[in-house]
């Protein structure tokens, strides 16, 4: 089954690699992954999309929290959520054959981002299978798909705000550490 | 040495102190009083600030040893074991006996030096990753090349070290930061406090369950792991079990975290564990797993295991849960509390029936194997480890290495206590026995300590015999000699027809080469010299080597064979034939 995992992690240098260790240790490919800031100073959000079964994906679940730099994890790919992609596809095309793929642009409401003698850059937002519909239509077509460039999968649950992060970073057993902490992220907002 | 008035003045009031020097301030102020570790250029200026630090630094002869003998000390000890090493192959030293940590959970920080951060990542003189090397094997690592950092860093690495499930972590800090200076503040150097796994909890419904499925139990068995003694667990355990009358198997681990001589000790479970600990497992319809993690080594074949029983798991460790045995009540937490909760739900239940059951399976095995070696005039392993365990009233710390000796020792060395038996179980790491010994004698100066080795693993760390004599310290070495790689040769002889390839072994003169270093040693090759041998031994003023040379051919029985039901056990040829020696007339 397919694991959506959403992780607060430290914004630290080698936290990916722990993180992504973890995949590789159970020789499981990651599908696509996405790291950004998050509205926490000093923490970044990744999303790791890959196939595992159930079991593994609690392993993993279970194993990520266990990495110190780990704040929160969900696994988001069964909950009611918002997805977006993002891609960048360049397609080759001369002001003679641009408006077939203006046309295509068009439908799937996309947009051009970029124009050149001999190609266009286009923007496309949406879920991930309306991605690959444009893709698979532009190979289909007569201009060459010269680039693609896809964020990987961002989401969120829909609804109320749940991150575990607040609670995850003041959940110490140190009382000061826990005022400290929630001190320190009054101060943030 | 230095003055020690001085030293208790660096570790409270916030002073300018080198790098260097803070790594001991902080480590004094964690409580530390022995490291082990081997010099170099990247951790020079470390060891140039150790004479102002009351602590004890144990020279060993590989970096291997340190992590082996920190891992010893904290076996021992139930304290965080300390381990130094330079920058590249110091380094890349350690990662073997990091790794063996790593795998039984023990607590220890191995603190490293590194090339100077302006040249990190230069493949410059004796740089390597190692904070990249030993992610896999670390619980946590740091990487610090800033002053200010190095206590916050170590004090962070104790707290990982010890807290829930313990573990290594490695420490390195760039050579440029052990040389500038920076203010030590102990205090403020303390790391936020551990933030709990979220998946860890114990809810009030699984404890009813559990209570439940106990007094409902026909034929429970409680499993009990390395986690009893981690978590102090002893007492609770004993109180379940006796409360409830429920039999007690051990892991390998485990051995110790309940009295070998307790009506309800069952003994050792797994792959040469003894045919009715098996038996009852398999025949159990209720397991109650403490602190343990249902290895390969335990379990057998998974889909054949224990199929009739329901099963609890108390560990600490969410991601140890449903990871190789689908259970049906599990309760994450410390092992003590977890149970310290469970207690008071349990009440008196009749076990009669199914003890005597397994009585009837333990039957005449129980005066088993020992007694029906055959007569050829030759030494027995298991005679040396009856011996032994019948001499020190089995009360010494023994430290094994990793083989057929390993299995003897725990089939025939009756634990009664925690924290008596260290021996690596999850990464079987040969040539652990020796260094983890001298850390377990500077844990426990006043205790008798015991290696049992085999020919082949003794000689992966003999040079550890030098840091022995160059300490001073008395250790007792039993060499369990057969002249071959012995567990390698046992699965040659049942699974590859014989074909005993790199398997046997010419060794020097083991009591040469302990001459050689100034230990007194004798060799024996007949059960009748055991004893005084062991007298002997025990009575030197220093450390002591026996090498006994045993039959050559002989195997650990009973074997499950790696992969096959727990049930289906490979038993010692004529097992049943009558005795002829007994097991008193020694």
């Amino acid at each position: 089954m397919l694991h959506t995992f959403v992780a607060y992690v430290e914004d630290r240098p080698g936290v990916l690699t722990r993180v992504a260790s973890l995949f590789r240790r159970l020789n499981i490919n990651i599908h696509s992954l996405t790291v950004g800031r998050s509205e926490r100073a000093g923490l970044s959000r990744m999303t790791v999309v890959c196939e595992a079964s159930a079991e593994a994906g609690h392993r993993i679940q279970a194993s990520l929290y266990k990495l110190e730099n780990v704040v929160d994890v969900d696994d988001i790919a069964q909950a009611p959520s918002v997805t977006r992609e993002l891609a960048l596809i360049k397609v080759a095309a001369t002001p003679r054959t641009r408006s077939q793929v203006f046309e295509l642009v068009e439908v799937f409401r996309a947009r051009v981002v970029d124009l050149a003698p001999e190609s266009l850059t286009i923007e496309m937002t949406g879920v991930e299978s309306k991605i690959e519909g444009l893709i698979q239509v532009l190979n289909e077509g007569e201009e060459r798909v010269l680039e693609i460039c896809r964020s990987g999968k961002l989401t969120m649950r829909r609804g109320h705000h749940t991150s575990g992060v607040l609670k995850a970073m003041s959940a110490g057993e140190d009382e000061s550490a826990v005022e400290s902490v929630e001190e320190g992220v009054a101060e943030l907002e | 040495m230095g003055n020690d008035a001085n030293k208790q003045a660096t570790s409270i009031i916030p002073t300018r102190l080198t790098g260097a020097e803070i790594v001991w301030a902080t480590l004094v102020a964690e409580g530390v009083t022995d490291v082990f570790g081997y010099p170099g250029g990247a951790i020079l200026p470390v060891y140039d600030a150790l004479r102002k630090f009351p602590i004890h630094h144990t020279l060993v002869r590989h970096e291997q040893g340190a992590a082996h003998m920190a891992d010893g000390y904290a076996r021992a000890s139930g304290k965080v074991g300390v381990a130094l090493a330079t920058s590249g192959p110091g380094a890349t030293n350690l990662v073997t006996g990091i790794a063996t940590a790593m795998l039984d959970s023990i607590p220890i920080v191995c603190i490293t030096g590194n090339v100077s951060s302006k040249v990190l990542g230069s493949d410059a003189f004796q740089e390597v990753d190692i904070t990249g090397i030993t992610l896999p094997v670390t619980k946590h690592n740091f990487l610090v090349s800033r002053t200010e950092d190095i206590a916050p860093a170590i004090r962070s690495a104790f707290q990982i070290a010890k807290s829930a499930r313990p573990g290594p972590v490695l420490v390195d800090i760039t050579k440029d930061a052990q040389q500038a200076t920076a203010i030590f503040d102990f205090e403020a150097a303390k790391p936020r406090a551990v933030r709990p796994h979220p998946m860890r909890k114990v809810e009030e419904s699984g404890l009813a369950q559990a209570a439940e499925l106990i007094r409902n139990a026909k034929r429970p068995v409680i499993l009990a792991g390395h986690g009893v003694i981690e978590s102090g667990a002893e007492e609770q355990v004993r109180t379940l079990a006796e409360r409830a009358q429920v039999p007690v198997a051990l892991t390998l681990l485990g051995l110790g975290a309940f009295p070998a001589s307790h009506a309800l000790n069952l003994g050792m479970m797994g792959m040469h564990g003894e045919s009715w600990v098996n038996h009852a497992i398999q025949d159990a319809d209720l397991l109650i797993a403490c602190g343990m993690r249902f290895d390969d080594r335990v379990t057998g074949s998974v889909s054949t295991y224990a199929i009739k029983a329901k099963k609890i798991h108390i560990e600490v460790d969410p991601a140890e849960v449903n990871k190789i045995i689908k259970v049906d009540v599990g309760l994450i937490g410390d092992l003590r509390e977890v149970l310290e909760s469970l207690l008071p739900q349990i009440s008196g239940r009749d076990g009669l029936e199914w003890l005597k059951k397994i009585a009837t399976m333990k039957g005449d095995s129980a005066v088993r194997d020992i007694k029906n070696l055959p007569d050829s005039g030759h030494l027995y392993a298991a005679h040396v480890m009856h011996d032994l365990w019948r001499m020190t009233g089995g009360n010494a710390i023994v430290v094994t290495d990793v083989g057929q000796h390993q299995m003897w020792e725990a089939q025939y060395y009756h634990h009664e206590q925690p924290r008596t038996l260290i021996t690596s179980g999850g990464l079987g790491t040969m040539g652990f026995a020796l260094p983890a010994a001298i850390g377990a004698k500077f844990a426990c100066p006043e205790k008798e300590v015991w290696v049992i080795a085999g020919d082949g693993g003794f000689q992966m760390t003999a040079a550890e015999l030098a840091t022995i004599a160059q300490e001073k310290i008395k250790i007792n070495i039993a060499v369990i000699n057969n002249g071959y790689l012995g567990m390698v040769r046992q699965w040659q002889e049942f699974f590859y027809e014989r074909n005993y390839e790199a398997t046997p072994m010419v060794s020097p003169d083991f009591v040469k080469l302990a001459d050689a270093h100034g230990i007194a040693g004798l060799t024996v090759s007949t059960r009748a010299e055991v004893e005084s041998a062991v007298k002997e031994a025990r009575s030197a003023p220093g450390a002591f080597l026996i090498n006994f040379k045993v039959e050559k051919e002989d195997s650990v029985y009973p074997m499950i064979p790696a992969g096959s039901a727990l049930h289906e056990m490979i038993r010692r040829p004529g097992g049943k034939d009558p005795l002829e020696e007994s097991l008193d007339d020694k």
